[in-house]
């Protein structure tokens, strides 16, 4: 194992299932490299706590550049830690000083229960998308590509919300855990198409019905979510569905 | 040679361009009040497998979707950047069906089915047609149409992207493909659960053995017919671009059930990855190959050179790709562009403080993008700063995320400086054995996408992996399945307490209580660093008799090593990674040694094999194709004990030739 300089402690979230309370458990993390990505951290800690015998802690993640949307820590009271822009994995050593004490909990909402320790789950977003995230449109059903003329700005804005990773960062940084980003890029990226123009009405209708379902908050335009996304998903997005939500509503 | 009476590719009768119109018409159907009584299940969520999935619900067929992330949309098609091909020719350069057929035989070194290759280029454009209706905003040009860009190995622009992250907008058109269809009850999903046995009954594969991976408890789901979309075996050299999940498991199952496993030595080794930065590294990124649209690669041209690569004037730099390879330049395919860096770095030239560096450098086309922008603004007499600055915010729009990650994990500006990048493990072209169907040599059990062996031969062109794994999923597996499911529609479900879901069930049970019990002294992932350093050092970019000889030998005792001293911690009935990865590991550790043995076997190079005996003069991989023109598919007999097979390629419509990109 590579050495580094870097000696840190950690306050880590310990939950052995959903059913079980958990707890803060404090770990060092010592000789860490500042090149290190924050989950090869987690990776070193976890090595050593095997080779002594102990339980390592139970993290998410999976593709590690950042655009699978699986790693979810909440760091230092952040979602995906201090940085803008990026994911955990993305997060790296040299964005922490020497001697810090680093808090790491797992998203908090009732909408994503705990697994264990650091893993949540959030199956509460694929029930979203079932319920209206689509097109209705079968296999073998399309025409020609360019017979859909789209105005390059109107597809670089569903472009943009269609970035999201579904990663859950928004829900974890609302102080009511709203889903409300999540649902509008999805929403948006649809309305903005000529593709999504016919289920337009029933796709915001059902997919704000389940997210409410669910158990997520309201919405109070604090602007946590689009601070901490990891892709910047804008809080344009929320006013479009707002927008969308009563046409829908009042037609 | 003539191909193994075990191995029937059914490859339909007639002439190339009609082979698959005229199978279409004639392939046995399934009738709708049939299909609504047949079950199939599907392992993997990626884009094989949730295209098949959401297109087979469309049909009427019971699906069951089973993938070891915690939702369908993380596999690991998500991560693929550069784009998808089709012959659309839409840019008027030339393209067509025939091109891209030609274009991918010969990528693939002349080690692929000429009939399957050609049905993919058939279907390349209905992809962009299916995927552009879901709403996958595909880049687009100011008129509204779609905008294409090149990629390696061709001479037209037909790859379509979207930005950077062209995987995950064509894989989240095929999730919400599929959530559509979980919605509507016509296919049940069980995410967090992988796939540890296969079922068979009477020869046939009837269903598989799951394990949830939050309770830890087993379970056994019946189909009429299997379907592996697991993806590639990338992770046996432990540092790679896939995701730390993916894995052999559910093929090397299938394998040891029966399934042949083809070509497993082709390993794609991908050129632009951000190289190693020490040993905590658990993966490496890459940085999309249409990078190498714009970006020209080079070393200095004086050994051991410590300047910055800023301070080497250009005439002091080798751009070896466009040195070499002047009619493909930069855009040589992966396996070229790969050997033709290590060969500079192990001659010295190379970069950074491990010297296994080579410059991607995009000052040039910078600049050039710039003054192209101050025409298109009518700027007069632009400043040198004025049109490096316009230039870089061209490069941005296309690139802007890649260059985003490269400083987020490196630290440097690529905008500034060239970017740094070493060759990677990305793709494996082997995988199972299937014919024309997409059926493995087990009936009932088919494979498709990365985890079949079937498009690229022994090298992929790039963006031509998301093109195969749609091909497979919307728009071949639907009616070949007919074939095999027609004969079925007599089978009844059959219950899972059958006697062949009880032994397959207690033998996972036996293979978790034998993990947990070992209680040794040592991390999965001290065996799993290990398997990937031999294989790496002795099967990766270059091979040899000897290297793959002691590979073999290393392998075989690093796995009793494994089977005796590897610590799992924690309990089987929960949620335990260090499980699920010691399982995974332990499959590695196996196919490992059969790559070896592939690899050995094959006395000639060929796209991503590049066994050192077997050059030419100038250092170009050299084909043997009176003794090698074969599929190598090999049967599993008892551990250590592999029987190879040989189904013989027949060229009838491309004049098989040295391949040349000078």
């Amino acid at each position: 194992m590579s050495q580094g300089n870097m000696n840190l402690t950690l306050k880590v979230w310990k939950q052995k299932n959903k059913n079980e309370k958990g707890r803060f458990e404090t770990f060092d993390a010592k000789g860490i490299s500042p090149d290190m990505s924050f989950l090869e951290m987690f990776d070193v800690v976890n090595e050593r706590l095997i080779s002594s015998g102990k339980e390592p802690i139970a993290f998410d993640h999976d593709c590690r550049e950042g655009i699978c949307g699986m790693c979810s820590m909440y760091i230092n009271g952040r979602p995906h830690g201090p940085k803008q822009g990026v994911t955990t994995c993305q997060l790296h050593m040299r964005s922490f000083k020497d001697g810090d004490t680093i808090v790491v909990e797992p998203w908090r909402s009732a909408a994503f229960p705990v697994i264990k320790d650091l893993a949540v789950n959030r199956s509460s977003f694929d029930r979203i998308i079932a319920s209206g995230g689509f097109v209705s449109v079968n296999t073998g059903n399309a025409k020609d590509a360019n017979n859909i003329l789209i105005p390059k700005h109107d597809a670089d804005d569903a472009f943009n919300a269609a970035a999201c990773i579904g990663c859950g960062a928004c829900v974890a940084a609302c102080k009511n855990s709203s889903a409300m980003l999540f649902v509008s890029a999805k929403v948006s990226q649809l309305a903005l198409l000529p593709q999504g123009q016919f289920e337009k009405k029933e796709r915001v209708l059902n997919m704000v019905k389940q997210m409410d379902e669910e158990g997520f908050g309201n919405c109070t335009n604090t602007g946590a979510c689009e601070a901490e996304c990891p892709k910047s998903i804008s809080l344009e997005n929320i006013a479009r569905m707002n927008r969308e939500y009563l046409k829908a509503s009042f037609s | 040679m003539a191909s193994s009476s075990k191995l029937n590719a059914k490859i339909p009768e007639g002439t190339l361009e009609q082979k698959w119109t005229k199978y279409r018409s004639n392939v046995h159907l399934v009738n709708p009040a049939n299909k609504r009584s047949l079950e199939i299940i599907v392992v993997g969520s990626g884009l094989a497998g949730s295209s098949a999935a959401a297109s087979l619900a469309e049909m009427g067929y019971k699906v069951k979707v089973f993938c070891f992330q915690d939702s369908p949309r993380r596999a690991h098609s998500i991560a693929a950047q550069g784009g998808i091909n089709a012959a659309k020719n839409y840019q008027n350069d030339g393209d067509s069906v025939y091109r891209l057929f030609y274009d991918t035989i010969k990528g693939g070194d002349y080690r692929a089915r000429e009939a399957n290759v050609h049905r993919l280029a058939e279907i390349s454009g209905s992809i962009i047609d299916q995927c552009g209706a879901q709403g996958v905003p595909f880049a687009r040009e100011y008129g509204g149409t779609l905008s294409n860009r090149s990629f390696g190995g061709t001479q037209v622009q037909r790859t379509f992207y979207a930005a950077g992250q062209t995987g995950q907008q064509l894989l989240l058109g095929a999730y919400s493909a599929l959530q559509r269809q979980i919605g509507m009850g016509a296919v049940k999903l069980f995410a967090r659960h992988e796939m540890m046995e296969v079922v068979k009954i009477d020869g046939k594969a009837r269903g598989i053995i799951a394990r949830d991976l939050i309770t830890g408890k087993l379970e056994r789901h019946f189909g009429h017919a299997v379907l592996l979309c697991t993806g590639g075996y990338g992770n046996v050299f432990y540092l790679s671009t896939n995701a730390m999940g993916c894995n052999v498991t559910a093929a090397w199952k299938a394998h040891k059930n029966g399934a042949f496993f083809g070509n497993p030595c082709y390993t794609q080794i991908h050129p632009t990855c951000i190289p190693v930065s020490g040993d905590h590294q658990s993966k490496l990124t890459l940085m999309s190959e249409s990078l190498r649209n714009d970006g020209r690669i080079w070393t200095s041209k004086i050994q051991n050179d410590a300047r910055k690569p800023n301070d080497i004037p250009d005439e002091e730099r080798d751009y070896f790709l466009e040195r070499r390879y002047p009619a493909f330049g930069n855009l040589v395919p992966r396996d070229v562009a790969s050997r033709a860096a290590k060969e500079r770095c192990d001659a010295g030239f190379g970069s950074g403080a491990s010297k296994m560096a080579v410059y991607l450098d995009f000052a040039a086309n910078t600049e050039r993008y710039g003054k192209i922008e101050t025409t298109k603004h009518n700027l007069h007499n632009p400043s040198k700063e004025e049109i490096i600055r316009l230039g870089k915010a061209v490069i941005k729009e296309k690139y802007g995320n890649l260059f985003d990650m490269y400083k987020q994990i490196t630290g440097e500006d690529p905008y500034e400086v060239p970017m740094r990048i070493y060759p990677a493990v990305h793709y494996t072209m082997g995988g199972l054995w299937v014919d024309y169907n997409l059926m493995t040599t087990v009936p009932g059990l088919f494979a498709l996408g990365e985890a079949n062996f079937s498009d690229h031969g022994a090298n992929r062109l790039g963006a031509s992996a998301l093109m195969q794994g749609l091909a497979d999923g919307y728009f071949v597996i639907p009616y070949t399945i007919g074939d095999y499911l027609s004969e079925e529609i007599r089978t009844k479900t059959i219950s899972t307490d059958n006697e062949a879901f009880l032994i397959a069930e207690a033998k996972v049970q036996d293979h978790i209580h034998k993990l947990m019990n070992i209680k040794g002294s040592k991390p999965v992932d001290h065996f799993h660093k290990r398997l990937g350093k031999i294989m790496w050092e002795k099967c990766g970019m270059a091979r040899n008799k000897e290297g793959l000889n002691w590979a073999i030998s290393e392998i075989t005792s690093l796995r009793k090593e494994f089977w005796s001293d590897v610590c799992v911690p924690g309990e089987a009935n929960e949620f335990n990674p260090e499980l699920e990865k010691a399982s995974r590991v332990a499959d590695f550790l196996e196919l490992g040694e059969l790559m070896c043995i592939d690899a050995l076997d094959r006395k000639e190079s060929c796209g991503g094999h590049f066994r050192e005996e077997y050059q030419t003069e100038e250092g170009e991989a050299l084909r043997d194709d009176k003794n090698y023109a074969y599929v190598a598919a090999w049967e599993y007999k008892n551990e250590s004990d592999f029987k190879l097979h040989k189904e013989e390629l027949n060229y009838e419509n491309i004049k098989i030739a040295q391949r040349s990109y000078k």
